[in-house]
């Protein structure tokens, strides 16, 4: 891979300036992005558009698994009535980035099979397009009909609108729209200059990642302004992002079990997800983690009675689990409702592009905790868990396995953590960053990759802010696997991928 | 048959029986309590420290309403401001929701509630939700009111998939520009008398999206709101405390 065309950082390094980002004509970077992309294990995980002096800028970012590193590189375009060859045709992967840079500044990628409006933001390019005219595909036929689901779903769920085409109760197509939770958050981030602020909107991207979302955002605070934080908190943000992985795997499993009427199996489950999160509050006074994760410091160091609670926690909570996962596991009447439901192959997840428990469940190893490890998870032996079959069961058992083995890394990292003299760092506001520079942070949350970009201008205030949740790539996913499945089968399939509306919308 | 009767004996029982009367954990941010003395200076760094604006001047309160329980002024201020556990927080009156400086618990004006509101749905409450922007935390928080622990079912009070079933809406997140079209659907679709209840800091002023152009909160000025319940998210117990003071439960 050639050097000259792009430049390489790792996740939780240091910035790059701007300047030193190769900008490649419109031709070498299609060239060098294909020729990036041809090693199955690497791929794409941000490419938007920024208007940078009356011109557009393209920052495109490729992570290689294989060394550890992310590759950068630009390519700029006068603004006016701008036609690109598109790069869907030959990667799919990039459909929903270059969906997302039609939406927001009205690029037209000649030969995109599919350039939709993605959530619809406030400051789109074309205001004509909104959210009660999006452009549904559909079937002439008179054997058809199509059925309608949302925004607004039967239970207590995020707003997101399904479109099925059905022939009889089989669904042939699934187009999902969504938008509805868009709050302009990625734009708040530039406008609120302000560091508590901006720890608040990061904690409100997804409450179900709070955790994760918090702490993409932190290191790459961290890193623009280069702070670098003490071993014991690093150990300590592990802790919480597992423990958020395990109470919504816990949950998850309660709503799995829910939604094929195994009512045992839900309301088990729905306890011991509740002592999880307990946990949680008793640590920061917040069930979803919300403050526990600040840049810089912390404002809830670990005490020692809080890690005699949380160890008493695991063990009974770990035993009773896997009583309950042994049993949900080998009961017939529960396989028969998983198993070879909703399959979503690996080629398919290795077209779409799909990151986190998803492509592991379809036998991607695909972690950042492994191929791109931040904080602590750079000196602990982690070791992704995969499945093969890529089915309902694969994501449910992928939980299963995961939520016991993040029970033993919390519980061997504590084991580290009390051999460590903690120091306690409070939390930085008054932090200043590196000028016109670029970093990104990922980490892995529970449904998959998160990504966090910034650009800093040249005084050191960011003028643009990316986020990436794993559901921006995963609910192609969904689409694809319920195809030619029962529809009944839909709701007990998009919950085993269960994807965040609200971090995909922002 | 065995295992089952294995998993339910270390399941035990989970049911919290008196929902009124739990304590949670001492770092739980409920309720704040202010001071009395408290100076100019400390006064202007606080409206200035807080990220989304929640301190009032004269008299000087906190808003829970635009509260998002960070806990930063009490890190600041440890001896003038403190948040306790007490999750109470949810009223029927928004001017009780700005605490100022003593240890009173937020009070409730049942002489605001409408008549037929303790008439018709005291015995049964049939909510639907809508999260119109919500980070999906309020939206969880709400299923575990209706969880094995908190069961708020045994007391009547469920949450609906049609609107047509439901006596009132429950309102979740900021109100997004996108959503606005299919709240306002949605109300319509309930029969009258109807009650709205707007859960978390986010649904009742914005929060920290407060001033976000993609939001179109103007449906809120149509109506009267019948419950507020503040938290980031809010708690299912102060959910549920909330409904039993707006119902006449306790």
């Amino acid at each position: 891979m050639s050097e000259k065309f792009h430049i390489e950082i790792t996740n939780n390094g240091a910035p790059v300036y701007l300047k030193d980002i190769p900008s490649l004509s419109y031709h070498d970077f299609l060239a060098h992005l294909k020729n990036l992309l041809a090693e199955p294990s690497n791929h794409c995980i941000a490419y938007y558009a920024v208007k940078m002096d009356k011109k557009l800028k393209f920052f495109c970012y490729v992570a290689i698994d294989n060394t550890s590193r992310i590759a950068i590189f630009t390519h700029e375009q006068e603004f006016d009535n701008l036609v690109l060859p598109s790069l869907t045709p030959g990667n799919f992967t990039l459909h929903i980035f270059e969906r997302e840079i039609h939406e927001n500044h009205g690029v037209e990628f000649d030969g995109h099979p599919w350039l939709k409006p993605v959530r619809f933001p406030n400051n789109h390019y074309n205001s004509a397009s909104k959210i009660n005219n999006y452009p549904f595909y559909n079937i002439e036929s008179e054997e058809l009909h199509e059925v309608g689901v949302g925004p607004i779903h039967a239970g207590i769920i995020e707003p997101g609108h399904f479109r099925f085409i059905c022939n009889g109760e089989k669904v042939l197509h699934l187009e999902i729209q969504l938008g509805y939770q868009h709050r302009g958050i990625e734009k708040l981030f530039i406008e609120r200059d302000n560091a508590l602020q901006r720890s608040i909107l990061s904690e409100s991207i997804s409450g179900d990642s709070v955790v994760a979302h918090m702490l993409a955002h932190s290191i790459l605070i961290e890193s623009l302004a280069g702070i670098t934080v003490p071993v014991s908190l690093q150990i300590e943000r592990c802790i919480a992002l597992e423990l958020e992985r395990i109470a919504m795997h816990i949950g998850d499993t309660a709503a799995l079990c829910g939604d094929i009427a195994y009512q045992l199996g839900q309301v088990v489950n729905e306890a011991l997800r509740t002592t999880i999160i307990n946990t949680t509050q008793l640590w920061c006074g917040n069930r979803f983690g919300k403050g526990l994760i600040r840049a810089g410091g912390s404002n809830y160091p670990m005490t020692i009675d809080f890690i005699d609670a949380l160890l008493q926690t695991l063990e009974d909570t770990g035993k009773r689990y896997s009583e309950i996962t042994d049993r949900i596991f080998s009961l017939p009447n529960v396989l028969s409702r998983f198993d070879g439901i909703g399959i979503l192959t690996q080629t398919q997840a290795q077209l779409i592009g799909a990151v986190g428990m998803v492509a592991r469940s379809s036998g991607m190893d695909r972690d950042i905790r492994k191929s791109h490890a931040f904080q602590y998870y750079k000196e602990y032996p982690f070791e992704s868990i995969t499945q093969q079959t890529g089915d309902v069961l694969a994501r449910a058992m992928l939980r299963n396995l995961e939520v016991r083995y993040s029970i033993e890394m919390i519980k061997e990292m504590i084991r580290i953590y009390r051999q460590k003299e903690p120091t306690f760092e409070k939390p930085v506001y008054n932090y200043k960053l590196q000028p016109d520079s670029i970093s990104i942070s990922l980490t892995e949350g529970w449904r998959g990759e998160i990504c966090h970009t910034a650009i800093t201008n040249q005084k050191g205030e960011i003028v643009h802010y990316k986020i990436k949740d794993p559901s921006f790539h995963n609910w192609m996913a969904l689409a694809v696997a319920v195809r030619n499945q029962e529809i009944s089968d839909f709701p007990v399939c998009n919950k085993s991928f269960n994807l965040s509306y609200c971090g995909n919308d922002l | 048959m065995i295992k089952e009767y294995s998993i339910l004996k270390h399941h035990g029982r989970q049911y919290v029986p008196d929902l009124t009367k739990v304590k949670l954990s001492p770092l739980f941010r409920g309720r704040p309590v202010i001071a009395e003395q408290i100076t100019a200076e400390e006064k202007d760094e606080l409206i200035n420290l807080c990220p989304t604006s929640a301190f009032v001047r004269a008299p000087f309160g906190i808003d829970l309403g635009k509260c998002v329980f960070c806990k930063e002024c009490e890190f600041r201020f440890p001896d003038k401001i403190h948040f306790t556990n007490d999750y109470k927080i949810a009223t029927n009156n928004p001017n009780n929701l700005i605490i100022q400086s003593g240890n009173k618990p937020v009070e409730f004006n049942s002489e605001l509630i409408r008549e037929d509101v303790r008439k018709l749905f005291n015995r049964s409450l049939k909510l639907r939700q809508v999260s119109a922007g919500g980070d999906n935390s309020c939206e969880m928080e709400l299923n575990a009111a209706g969880n094995v622990n908190f069961d708020m079912g045994r007391y009547g009070i469920e949450f609906v998939a049609s609107p047509r079933h439901a006596d009132g809406i429950v309102i979740t997140g900021p109100i997004t520009e996108n959503m606005a079209e299919a709240l306002q659907i949605c109300y319509d679709a309930i029969p009258s008398p109807k009650i709205i209840i707007l859960v978390g800091t986010d649904a009742i002023s914005g929060g920290i999206f407060t001033g976000s152009h993609a939001l179109n909160r103007f449906f809120l000025e149509k109506y009267n709101i019948d419950l507020y319940v503040p938290g980031n998210p809010a708690h299912p117990l102060t959910f549920i405390n909330g409904i039993f003071s707006l119902l006449g439960k306790i």
